[in-house]
Parts: C-alpha cells; sequence; structure tokens
C-alpha cells in the first residue's frame, strides 16, 4: 500500500506547496480521511468459498461457450424465409445466444476480478503538475536553441510570410460556409394556396364540391395540382395541408372581417400546428376540438381555432374559401399569415 | 455463494421484467376481447320490424330520445335519432354502447343488451323516422380491398385518433379514440359513415365505400399480421417504448453498473 506511495520530487517543492493543478490551495480543505480497513472477502478466508468461486468463473465462461454455439444452431434452426415473420425468430435466437456468449465472458471476468484477485487498496497521490526547476530550464533552453538555429526571430521575410499564409488558409472555409443556404427567402410565408386554387382530397387530388361535405365531416385537403408535382411535393404538402370542417352556421363564432371567410359553415384550416408543426388533426365532432397529438395543444374550431389548451402561441391560420361556378370549393387567397410555428423574423 | 449474501438476487431485475410483460400483456388481452358477435341485419325492412322496433323502442329508447326520436336540446342535451339511419342504430347498440348505463366522458363499448334481431327491429324503427345511411352488406365490408390504399388513406384519416396500427388513443378530457383490432368490419363501416359520439362523418364523397372497404382490409391485415420487430408492448408508440427502455433497460444498465462497483463478500 504505503510501498505505492510516489515519493515527492524534491524537498524545494515541499516548502512551496504546490498544489496538483490548482493554483490556491483551500485553507478548509476536506480532511483526508484515509482508507477504510481492508476487509477480507469469504475467499479469501476460506478454501472452499475460494474454489466455489472458481467453479462459478469457469461456469460463466462454459455458458459463454453454449452460448455461442447456440447462436451458431439458431442461424440455421430458424432461418429467414420469404415469409417475413420469420426474422422475428432468427433474429431473437440468435441475440439470445450472443448475448450469452458475450455476457458470460464478460460476468466470468468480472466475478474473477472481484472475487479471486488481489483486492488491496492503494492509493496513488497526483503528482504536481509544475516541472522541476532544472527541467523548465532545460525546456528554455530547448526553445532558444531551436530559435538560434531556426532563425525565427531573425530571418524577418520568412517569419511574415508564413503569418500569412496562415492567416489566409482558413479563408476557403469561410466560401464554403456559403452553401450551407440559400435562405429561405419568404417560403415561410407562403403556401401553394392562391386566390381560386381548388381545394382536393388528400391523396388523391379530387376536387371537392361544398355539397359534399356534410354536418360533422371533416376532410383532410390538399391543393389542387399538389398531388402532381414532381419536385418539393412533401415540402409543400408540409405547408399548404388543410382541415375542412362543417358546422352548423349558428355554432361559428366569426369576426367582421372573417365573416367571408367561412361558406355555409364550412371553414378550412391551416392543419400544421403553431407549437412546432405537427399535423393537428384529432378532431372531436360534438365539443369541436381539434387536438394536437404531439404536445395536446388544444384548439376550437368555432371561434377561430383559438387555443384553448396546451402550449400553442397562436391561433391555426385559416384559410379564406369561397365556391366556384360549377360547385367547387376554391381559396379566396394564399394564407394571410405564416402558416406553423414560429421563426425568428415573425 | 457470493450471490446470496447480496439483499436480491440478480435474478430479481428479470423476474420483475417478466412480471411486468405478463402483466401488461395479459391486461391488453383481456381489455381487448371481443364483445359477443351480433350477426348482421337485413337492409330491407318488414313492417312487421318497425312495428316491432317501435315497442322495443318505446321501452328502451324513448326515456332520453323522446317517443319519436326527436332526442332534447334542454339542460340534458340527447341527440335526435330522425335521420341517423339504421347504420347508427347497428352500431349504437350491438357494440353495446347504446343503451347507455352510466354518464362519463364518453359512452363505452360493452356487451350488447339486445340480440341480433332486436337491433335489426330497432334500427328498421329509426330508419322509418328519417332517411339514413342503412346497414352495410357483408359484400361491402368483405376484407378483400387494397390494404395498401387502406394503410394510405388510413393514415391519412384515422391514424392521427386510432394510432397508425389502430391501437387507440387519447383525446380531450378523458375522451379517448378506441382501439380497432377485434372490431367488427360491419361496426368499423358503421363508424366511418356515422361519426358516433365525437369522431367525424367520413362520407361516401370523402371515402368512397371502395375506399372503406381498403381500410377494412388494411385493419384486417394488421390484427392477422405478426409483428416482425418482437414484442410491440401494445403498438402505442413512443411513450410505451420510451418508458420500457428507461424503466428496464437502463434499470438492468444501472443494476449491473452497482454489481461492477460492489466489493466481493
Amino acid at each position: 500500500m504505503s510501498d505505492k506511495k510516489l515519493v515527492k520530487a524534491s524537498s524545494a517543492e515541499v516548502e512551496h506547496e504546490y498544489s496538483g493543478g490548482l493554483a490556491v490551495v483551500a485553507p478548509d480543505a476536506v480532511k483526508n480521511p484515509g482508507l477504510e480497513p481492508h476487509r477480507l472477502r469469504m475467499t479469501d478466508k476460506s478454501v472452499k468459498h475460494e474454489k466455489a468461486a472458481a467453479r462459478q468463473v469457469s461456469y460463466m465462461f462454459f455458458a459463454s461457450v453454449v452460448g455461442s454455439v447456440f447462436a451458431m444452431w439458431a442461424y440455421f434452426a430458424f432461418p429467414i424465409t420469404e415469409d417475413l415473420a420469420t426474422v422475428r425468430a432468427n433474429t431473437l435466437y440468435l441475440g439470445l445466444g450472443l448475448t450469452l456468449g458475450l455476457m458470460g465472458i464478460g460476468i466470468g471476468a468480472v466475478h474473477w476480478a472481484k472475487t479471486l484477485m488481489p483486492d488491496a487498496e492503494v492509493s496513488e497521490d497526483r503528482h504536481p503538475a509544475r516541472g522541476s526547476e532544472e527541467v523548465r530550464a532545460k525546456a528554455v533552453e530547448i526553445i532558444k536553441l531551436a530559435n538560434s538555429e531556426s532563425g525565427f526571430s531573425r530571418r524577418k521575410l520568412i517569419r511574415r510570410s508564413m503569418y500569412g499564409a496562415l492567416a489566409f488558409f482558413p479563408l476557403p472555409a469561410v466560401i464554403l460556409f456559403g452553401d450551407l443556404g440559400p435562405n429561405p427567402g419568404d417560403t415561410l410565408r407562403h403556401t401553394m394556396w392562391k386566390k381560386g386554387t381548388r381545394l382536393a382530397l388528400d391523396p388523391t387530388g379530387v376536387p371537392i364540391k361544398a355539397a359534399d361535405i356534410t354536418l360533422g365531416s371533416v376532410f383532410h385537403v390538399i391543393p389542387e395540382g399538389l398531388a402532381e408535382l414532381k419536385k418539393h411535393k412533401l415540402e409543400e404538402k408540409a405547408k399548404a395541408a388543410v382541415l375542412l370542417i362543417r358546422l352548423n352556421p349558428a355554432d361559428l363564432i366569426e369576426s367582421e372581417e372573417r365573416k367571408t371567410w367561412s361558406y355555409d359553415g364550412i371553414v378550412a384550416y391551416s392543419k400544421i400546428c403553431t407549437h412546432v408543426g405537427c399535423p393537428v388533426a384529432l378532431y372531436e365532432q360534438l365539443t369541436h376540438n381539434l387536438l394536437c397529438p404531439c404536445h395536446q395543444s388544444t384548439f376550437d374550431v368555432t371561434d377561430a381555432c383559438k387555443v384553448v389548451f396546451g402550449p400553442a402561441a397562436r391561433p391555426l391560420p385559416q384559410l379564406p374559401i369561397t365556391v366556384d361556378a360549377e360547385g367547387y370549393l376554391i381559396a379566396q387567397s394564399d394564407f394571410t399569415e405564416p402558416v406553423g410555428p414560429s421563426f425568428w423574423e415573425r | 455463494m457470493a450471490f446470496k449474501r447480496n439483499r436480491r438476487s440478480p435474478l430479481a431485475a428479470i423476474i420483475v421484467m417478466a412480471a411486468g410483460l405478463a402483466l401488461t400483456g395479459g391486461g391488453y388481452a383481456a381489455a381487448t376481447s371481443a364483445v359477443e358477435a351480433a350477426k348482421p341485419v337485413s337492409a330491407i325492412a318488414t313492417a312487421e320490424q318497425v312495428t316491432e322496433g317501435k315497442k322495443l323502442f318505446a321501452a328502451n329508447c324513448a326515456s332520453c330520445h323522446g317517443k319519436k326520436g326527436e332526442g332534447s336540446s334542454g339542460s340534458n342535451v340527447v341527440p335526435s335519432l330522425i335521420g341517423v339511419g339504421a347504420a347508427s342504430v347497428d352500431f349504437q347498440v350491438a357494440t353495446g354502447r347504446m343503451p347507455g348505463q352510466a354518464s362519463g366522458p364518453q359512452l363505452e363499448k360493452k356487451k350488447p343488451q339486445f340480440t341480433a334481431e332486436q337491433i335489426s327491429q330497432m334500427a328498421a324503427y329509426v330508419a322509418s323516422l328519417g332517411e339514413g345511411p342503412a346497414i352495410p352488406t357483408d359484400a361491402m365490408v368483405a376484407a378483400d380491398g387494397d390494404s395498401a390504399n387502406g394503410n394510405t388513406l388510413f393514415r391519412i384519416n384515422c391514424a392521427m385518433c386510432h394510432n397508425a396500427v389502430g391501437a387507440g388513443g387519447a383525446l380531450t378530457h378523458g375522451k379517448w379514440a378506441p382501439a380497432l383490432d377485434g372490431v367488427e368490419a360491419r361496426h368499423v363501416y358503421e363508424a366511418m359513415l356515422t361519426g358516433p359520439q365525437n369522431m367525424p362523418v367520413f362520407n361516401d364523397a370523402n371515402l368512397s365505400p371502395k375506399d372503406k372497404k381498403d381500410i377494412i382490409t388494411y385493419l384486417k391485415y394488421v390484427e392477422e399480421t405478426p409483428s416482425m420487430g418482437g414484442y410491440e408492448l401494445a403498438s402505442l408508440g413512443p411513450v410505451v417504448e420510451g418508458l420500457f427502455t428507461w424503466v428496464f433497460i437502463l434499470g438492468f444498465i444501472i443494476a449491473i453498473t452497482i454489481w461492477l462497483g460492489a466489493k466481493s463478500n
């Protein structure tokens, strides 16, 4: 134990009381409680226990062998066939075998170390961070020698051109950062909806007639043309998805400004939660609550989708709708505010 | 033996884990066991059925829904049954939700109170009050549609409440969307058609009869296909899976760590 303690480097350092890495030695530092008295293990005291522990370790290693063999057997005994359901048994038994194979070795080794290897307590003091005076003087000497041999202080041209090279070296990275863009621009403020876009069924893109929407119905809506998009289809859908609900017109509370935004009790609201953008679509027909499944933000469809519960900060944006000459529902314009969660410039 | 002196056997964690799995699995199985199935009723109602249905209605339904099924809009709101159709009656009564026995956030599925014949009589009477959706035929609800299309439609229209594989989920104020496994195809169809309680209506313009059939096919597929990924923890998704990981897997890791650091006896 104490023979393993590191010997202090020199008497000069002991006088200075350099601490192990700290500049200030706290005066009220916790007293070193020292080591607990050494306790003998059962395996130290009795040969019977020692032999039993040795057997247990060997059993563990043997179990590992059994596990490895089992894994090899299971791989062939539970083959993966055309039927995908066979993957389950294959993975399960192969995994159990491999687990036993590895755990057996691990547990056996730890048990071996804990019960049979010497368990004498050892303390090793941290050695001081400061080098001895001789070492420090030697280091200064090396630096001076390097300076004189390389001529770093003397050769100004070399030194300054090297500084220049080092200053220019990171500049290409700045240019590369330019590709992290492009900036979103105004894409967060606009969706595919514009004046006259027909409301269409998700996912087929079939346009919807106002007469199709019976009381209590809920339609999951995309703008007409989205289903045929070749590029950025999901991005556009993520912004433009709309929920179409028909309420009894008497139940609707509408502000003067939004009186014309609904059609005969049919209202259209953005399906993207204003909290973090989950699709809000859990509509309760009797309470007219619209619930977001992610964080339970609840919106009141009768009252401009105002937040009645949960973390969402703003009502769901409403899409102003009307009908065209053929009776199909169309948008009067894009959303009048950005859909989805808050962002910096909002 | 070093193991015997430990306060708890190293097997304890495994036993607790096995017991937990058995309890959750058993409870889930018990909770979802199907109620006694009622036979589908014929779509064509006879005058006799309507007469018998009227008697049953007067004895069992009229106290709340009114003598003529007109409902009530007073302090105790009861929906009118004029125009709800035979499909609504068949769904509500054959799944045991009606007659309701206790008030609560939502009427629960229970053992049906009437025989299939009585239900068809009541359905015939209510259908005679005003035109409404009829009970779908066996061919309309047969699970021989396109399950892939059914999956797409289910994800868009149903999964947010009923969970991606129909395991059900929570709504506001103690209400919930019930699990769909073990529910008769006819009742699934009727629920889409009539929108019981807080479920919205999915009429034929929204989900065509073929779409509804595809959805039923998908649900049947999910019900019959074993999980590839091992134990599915009731298919309830990340909350349950996270809880399982935190409690059992992290518990196991902590137990191993304690064992590693503990001195041998």
